[in-house]
């Protein structure tokens, strides 16, 4: 079942969590709503729920408009932060609960049920776990119970809030490849939300990107990270490092030197240049900006230079070391040239969240 | 007033038993002492004089003085009275705390005020608001008893004061609890297709049974035992509006002190069980949530 | 967005049912119960006038009567709150056996009836009980003198003091004391300096409840005090005289006396509960 938000405002008190929201979740599609706190995207994914009435628009399943469905009889599934299991009932019985809840005559045969919460259990890989209680769980076991519980009633859609959140590493690496596989065999429509873009680019179809209340971008993982319309989700999605810079006549200046990255439609005036680690090269001094390296560390499984660019500022960027230049240490000079890179017009805001961590593009939580 | 378990408990290590964080053995066991001569003076000497007295004549003369019919009719008396007034304010302490701890509403903490009001009026007080009401100088006493309704030195009066001083009690203890748990619960079942009866039956309920109940113990217990406002609108009358404590307080006016101790041994004994159970629960409140979910 | 503050933001139309009927019920039966009697004792002491109100609130039985309940009431709340938080602190902190029940026992004010206490102190500290014959032969007497009030009073004053700071000092950090105790204090600088002072509005919390409590005391109070006008009356027992008297506009304005007082009392909780989480970040 396909799932439309049309023009979705809310508000808290003064505060605008959403903003005149377009998405679409096509049917069958596991989507992330990927944004930093605040963004809105648990308030959008509760309004989908009818977990909270929109104060304006409209939430379309198929061709109903499901906004003045209340929420018990909306048909989804909600997968909570914190699970919310019902620690005085077995882990069957919580699977059971939404079938053990619908009306008599929609309600199936106690075997019918058991043999359910058996087929749900084995699908999150919980066999024989029916008769424990949820306080008897690992935080991942408990994830997956909270998963099959959303199962059982055949939702529309399956929703989860930060459904990895709180879990370690590793558990939370196991939790992303058996959603995915669940996902693959049930073919749900799911949308699950998040502030981890790993866990969006590596898991989801497509990725929404939320901030301030606002879709900045759908697009799938590929779309996102290499062609972002803004410089809000060039800087949230990926690492970058960036550079003020100029475009005059069409071309892209840092300082008194030509990029080679053309100016994308960016209009004349202060713009602002990101740079992915694989954008910047090494090459002969009277080829580029002299820098010094300031720091080697390992990341994303290579090793990676911090470079101080010479001049005024002391801007930093990021460098992907390729094999054959491990020997370079701390403190050797280098000389770097732009291979490719993209251009957004100066953003106070946007420049600002970016350039506070440098090493990894996230925006900082607040 | 609930208490609970919370203090850290460290693994053992008896060689830093006297650590940073403790005072030195001889210090303990004085402020130990101290403590528990206050409270045996102040506590437990009190309640030990009610059973001495109530057995002071043999069990024989104790049994006697439930023989008397106005002890009877107190005791029947006052279960009565609480049969009425507990069950209301169990369901005003569900309707309260439903209210208050699952929404948000302008004037919330005014309304959590006003529930605890009744905590800091006088008990003489709620008995008198009831006879400047209801008594025959009253706003509508005069109408009422043209019509044949007595309220005050009657049945309803005496209920109406106990409901008025035990009022707060199981809202009390359900708040904070309801609020501490949050709605996530309750939103799953509503996802889950769960009706609203349903979710509170199957959901809420589980989830704050313990403290209810010893709500209603504290309700109950107060209810049995309240005097002062009792005493402003029951009239005294023997064998009809005398609750329990006001017969204790017959007797002991009239010198029959083994009389007066006897029905106070069994207000001391509703009051021990009730702390048992209390004591109890708490220790069974505090294996559930050391047990529960790590929110 | 933290689920908590979520929580707060949630407004009336919320996914959750019933606000209409939780609320509405509430709200009827507050006032039917609690609101419309107490505006019966407003409007009767409107009906006084502010001379008649006046020329009642100034006989000196009553002044006297106001000054014993308010004075011994306060003594028995300081005294409660003081070895209320040493209670608390050996109940907390101190393993020993018993434990539990000692534990327990706090809560007997609470839920021994009031008639109770009072005959049980009355016998306990007559001249011949238990400990009134301990005390007679110092010259000590307590039953039937204010000193029996003061008695009764900390009785039932005992376990709010108690359990209002009991789960404060559950809640200390031990960090803070190591922490200290790593600066180079000493144990006593320790509980002076970092121990106590957070804890000073759970004892002040304590203190303003007993002492609203007691204050209103009626039970255990007039089987051990004697009863003697100007020496040994409680405000609540001149209520109820002067209602035997079917003196209404006297036990109207005494009644409106105490619970203005205890208004205040409790509007100085809501000040120091918010303070001190300002302050503090709790009670």
């Amino acid at each position: 079942m396909d799932i439309r938000a049309l023009g979705i405002t809310k508000e808290f008190g003064r505060a605008a969590a959403l903003r005149d929201v377009d998405l679409e979740v096509r049917s069958g599609e596991l989507m992330a709503l990927l944004g930093p706190s605040g963004s809105g995207k648990t308030t959008l994914l509760r309004v989908i729920a009818g977990l909270e009435q929109p104060d304006a628009g409209e939430i379309r399943f198929g061709d109903v408009d499901a906004t003045p469905i209340p929420v018990r009889r909306r048909g989804v599934g909600f997968v909570f932060q914190h699970y919310a299991l019902f620690r005085h009932l077995t882990v069957s019985d919580n699977v059971a609960f939404g079938l053990r809840a619908r009306g008599r005559s929609r309600r199936p045969p106690p075997a019918e049920i058991a043999r359910r919460v058996r087929d749900l259990l084995d699908l999150v890989q919980l066999a024989g776990y029916g008769h424990r209680f949820p306080s008897q769980l690992s935080g991942g076991q408990r994830q997956r119970v909270a998963l099959a519980r959303a199962l059982a009633v055949e939702p529309k859609v399956l929703l989860l809030d930060e459904p990895f959140g709180a879990l370690d590493a590793r558990v939370r690496k196991d939790l992303r490849r058996s959603l995915r596989e669940i996902h693959d065999a049930t073919g749900q429509t799911t949308v699950f939300v998040t502030h981890d873009q790993d866990e969006a680019l590596e898991l989801a179809d497509r990725v929404a990107i939320l901030n301030g209340g606002r879709v900045e971008q759908v697009g799938t993982p590929d779309e996102v990270h290499d062609a972002p319309i803004s410089a809000f989700v060039m800087g949230f999605v990926g690492e970058s490092t960036q550079l003020p810079v100029e475009v005059r006549a069409g071309e892209v200046w840092f300082r008194e030197a030509r990029m080679a990255v053309p100016p994308q439609g960016c209009a004349p005036g202060p713009a602002t240049l990101f740079l992915r680690p694989d954008d910047l090269a090494f090459c002969a001094p009277q080829d580029g900006w002299p820098g010094q390296v300031l720091m080697i560390r390992r990341a994303a499984g290579g090793r990676r230079a911090e470079v101080k660019l010479a001049g005024p500022g002391g801007h930093l960027v990021e460098i992907d070391l390729r094999e054959g230049e491990a020997a370079m240490a701390r403190g050797d000079i280098v000389h770097l040239r732009v291979r490719a890179g993209r251009v957004f017009p100066a953003r106070a805001d946007a420049a600002q969240s970016v350039e506070s961590r440098p090493q990894s593009g996230r925006v900082p939580m607040p | 007033m609930s208490e609970r378990e919370t203090a850290p408990r460290r693994a053992p290590a008896p060689q830093r038993a006297t650590a940073v964080t403790a005072e030195p053995p001889w210090m303990r066991r004085l402020l130990i002492g101290v403590a528990l001569l206050f409270l045996s003076v102040f506590l437990i000497l009190p309640l030990a004089v009610v059973f001495a007295e109530a057995f002071r004549g043999g069990l024989a003369v104790y049994r006697a003085a439930f023989a008397d019919p106005d002890a009877r009719a107190a005791i029947a008396l006052t279960v009565t009275v609480a049969a009425i007034a507990v069950p209301l304010n169990l369901v005003f302490g569900i309707a309260a705390a439903w209210a208050v701890a699952k929404f948000d509403f302008p004037g919330k903490s005014l309304l959590i005020t006003l529930i605890d009001l009744p905590f800091s009026v006088s008990p003489v007080v709620a008995g008198l608001v009831f006879v400047l009401l209801f008594g025959s100088q009253g706003w509508l006493g005069p109408w009422l008893g043209g019509a044949g309704i007595e309220i005050i030195f009657a049945l309803p009066g005496i209920v109406l004061a106990t409901v008025f001083v035990t009022f707060p009690f199981i809202a009390r203890e359900l708040i904070p609890l309801m609020q501490d748990q949050g709605n996530a619960d309750e939103e799953a079942a509503l996802t889950l297709g769960a009706s609203g009866l349903r979710t509170f039956l199957t959901v809420t309920l589980p989830n704050i049974k313990w403290a209810l109940l010893y709500g209603v113990l504290l309700c109950n217990a107060r209810a049995m035992g309240e005097f002062g406002a009792v005493a402003v609108v029951s009239g005294h009358i023997r064998g009809l509006t005398n609750t329990m404590p006001l017969h204790v307080e017959i007797m002991y006016n009239e010198y029959n002190l083994v009389g007066a101790f006897a029905m106070a041994s069994l207000l001391a004994s509703l009051a021990l069980v009730t702390l048992a159970i209390k004591s109890f629960l708490e220790w069974r409140f505090a294996g559930a949530i050391a047990s529960g979910p790590a929110h | 967005m933290a689920p908590a503050v979520r929580r707060l933001r949630v407004r009336a139309p919320s996914a959750i049912p019933g606000f209409g009927i939780a609320l509405g019920y509430t709200l009827a039966y507050l006032g039917l119960v609690v609101l419309l009697p107490l505006s019966a004792l407003v409007f009767k002491t409107a009906g006084l006038g502010w001379a008649g109100f006046a020329a009642i609130a100034g006989d000196p039985r009553i002044l006297a009567a106001l000054r014993t309940s308010f004075g011994v009431a306060f003594a028995a709340a300081v005294v409660a709150s003081l070895f209320g938080l040493l209670i608390a602190w050996v109940l907390t902190r101190y393993r020993f056996p018993g434990r539990r029940l000692v534990d327990a026992a706090v809560d007997l004010p609470f839920a021994l009836p009031t008639a109770v206490a009072g005959i049980a102190l009355a016998t306990l500290y007559a001249p011949n009980g238990w400990a009134g014959g301990v005390l007679a032969p110092w010259g000590i007497k307590v039953a039937f003198t204010p000193l029996g009030i003061f008695v009764a009073l900390v009785f039932v004053a005992l376990p709010f003091a108690v359990r209002t700071v009991q789960p404060l000092i559950g809640e200390i950090d031990r960090e803070l004391e190591e922490a200290a105790a790593t600066l180079g204090a000493t144990r006593s600088r320790t509980v002076l300096r970092v121990i106590l002072p957070p804890l000073l509005p759970g004892v002040l919390t304590g203190f303003v409840l007993a002492f609203a409590r007691a204050v209103g005391e009626y039970g255990s109070v007039i089987f051990v005090a004697g009863n003697l006008p100007f020496v040994s009356e409680i405000a609540p027992l001149l209520i109820v005289i002067k209602l035997e008297e079917f003196d209404y506009a006297g036990a109207t304005a005494v009644a409106t006396l105490m619970l203005l007082i205890s208004f205040s009392a409790l509007l100085a909780i809501n000040l120091l509960e918010s303070w001190s989480r300002r302050r503090f970040g709790h009670v």
